[in-house]
């Protein structure tokens, strides 16, 4: 998802307390910042968040990418909303993040020495401008599937963020299946183009649930806390069973010729991704990961000017107030 | 960094005369900034018609550890709310 392979931190408090924790979170208890809870629960948060922060920022790089290409003037307004959503999702994050004692520069240094990651899917290059049809179907699509749940989170802030990124990513799926509809009913070349980005893109939006169940050593932790809702494969079923019939309707084929529905378990049998790419992608080995933290490295320095001459101005204004008073 | 923006709380008045209500946070220089941030952030789809922008470290919060005697005195006095007196319905609408 947004956040993956979430590493949940063993916890090493006062039996007593916790037991006291745990009980307010089955009992549906929000927590707050200033509530006590263990330092597993708050490290593992704010891996979760900001990850997930750094996922919305580094999101804006591969739709950023088409913005001066769009076809259309009405295309490209809606795709900058779409991008600038995406910062504004980064920064409710953020600010989640924040309340459990991180700074901003602390987060954003953590991504851009790579000691902090972001999802997997962006990684992959945006090829045509099918691809963002596809993008905002399949990896918004995707990301609908986790954050819907992740409303009910434990955490209050976090809580409180996903409402209102869920309120704003309908439109983000929308807008792209509305390309995906305008490129799959016209021309051949269009078609073909569409065809080729669900190809690209479909794979890698399997991937963003994270590795099976099976394998995945920290998800009971989390479940536990309730900052992990569902667990990886049931959302990617859910995912794979909501997406088919829009492929049909678009008339282009999931690249996967052992789909099928599966009427038993009321749910298609599908193929998985390959795990070893995504492992070397989140090693840092996928298509772009060397671009996509340059880009942001480069945006953090070339902007430090505008940072600190801000800072300055406001620190000489406050002074100039004073001196009037 | 040292030199980080400061964090401000945003409160945002919506359409409908309702009071200001938190909606988050954010990092300005100043309240200029803030407000101009605020605007970017909290109102894309004219979530608002006011906003205000208080800088986080002025705020001043009750523990959540007082919960209990914080507000107890409340808790006590079941009278304060209009269902705790029965008005026989041939009285009518009160």
């Amino acid at each position: 998802m947004y956040a993956q392979m979430i590493k949940s931190e063993a916890t090493k408090d006062d039996p007593e307390k916790l037991a006291t924790f745990q009980a307010r979170i089955d009992a549906g208890d929000k927590i707050e910042p200033k509530d006590w809870m263990p330092e597993g629960y708050r490290k593992t948060l704010i891996r979760q968040i900001g990850q997930h922060a750094h996922s919305e920022i580094v999101g804006q790089l591969p739709e950023g990418n088409w913005i001066t290409r769009a076809p259309t003037l009405e295309r490209k307004a809606i795709l900058l909303a779409k991008v600038q959503d995406e910062a504004g999702h980064g920064l409710y994050l953020y600010c989640a993040a924040e309340t459990l004692g991180v700074t901003r520069d602390e987060l954003t240094e953590m991504l851009l020495d790579g000691r902090m990651k972001y999802s997997s899917i962006f990684n992959y290059p945006t090829l045509t401008w099918a691809d963002m049809g596809a993008v905002g179907w399949l990896v918004d699509g995707a990301a609908i599937m986790n954050q819907v749940p992740l409303q009910r989170t434990s955490f209050g802030p976090y809580a409180r963020a996903m409402v209102r990124i869920c309120k704003e990513e309908s439109f983000h799926q929308r807008q792209g299946y509305d390309i995906m509809m305008k490129m799959a009913n016209g021309t051949e070349a269009q078609k073909r183009m569409a065809q080729d980005a669900l190809n690209r893109m479909w794979f890698p939006s399997l991937m963003m649930f994270g590795p099976s169940d099976a394998e995945s050593v920290h998800s009971e932790q989390s479940m536990s806390w309730k900052i992990k809702m569902n667990g990886n494969d049931e959302l990617r079923q859910k995912f794979v069973d909501q997406t088919v019939p829009q492929a049909e309707y678009l008339g282009l084929t999931v690249p996967d010729p052992d789909l099928k529905w599966n009427e038993t378990k009321g749910g298609y049998d599908f193929t998985g991704p390959d795990w070893d790419e995504f492992f070397e992608v989140l090693k840092g080995n996928g298509p772009c990961n060397t671009e996509r933290l340059a880009a942001r490295n480069k945006a953090w320095d070339d902007g430090a000017w505008v940072r600190e001459g801000l800072m300055a101005h406001a620190a000489k204004k406050r002074s100039a107030k004073m001196a009037a008073e | 960094m040292s030199n980080e923006w400061p964090l401000w709380e945003i409160f945002i008045r919506g359409q409908h005369g309702m009071s200001h209500r938190h909606v988050g946070s954010l990092h300005a220089a100043d309240e200029a900034g803030a407000i101009k941030n605020a605007r970017d952030v909290y109102t894309r789809r004219n979530e608002g018609v006011s906003i205000w922008v208080v800088e986080a470290r002025n705020i001043t919060a009750s523990s959540p550890s007082e919960k209990g005697p914080m507000y107890e005195p409340s808790e006590s006095k079941v009278y304060r709310h209009p269902t705790f007196f029965d008005i026989p319905d041939d009285v009518g609408a009160m």
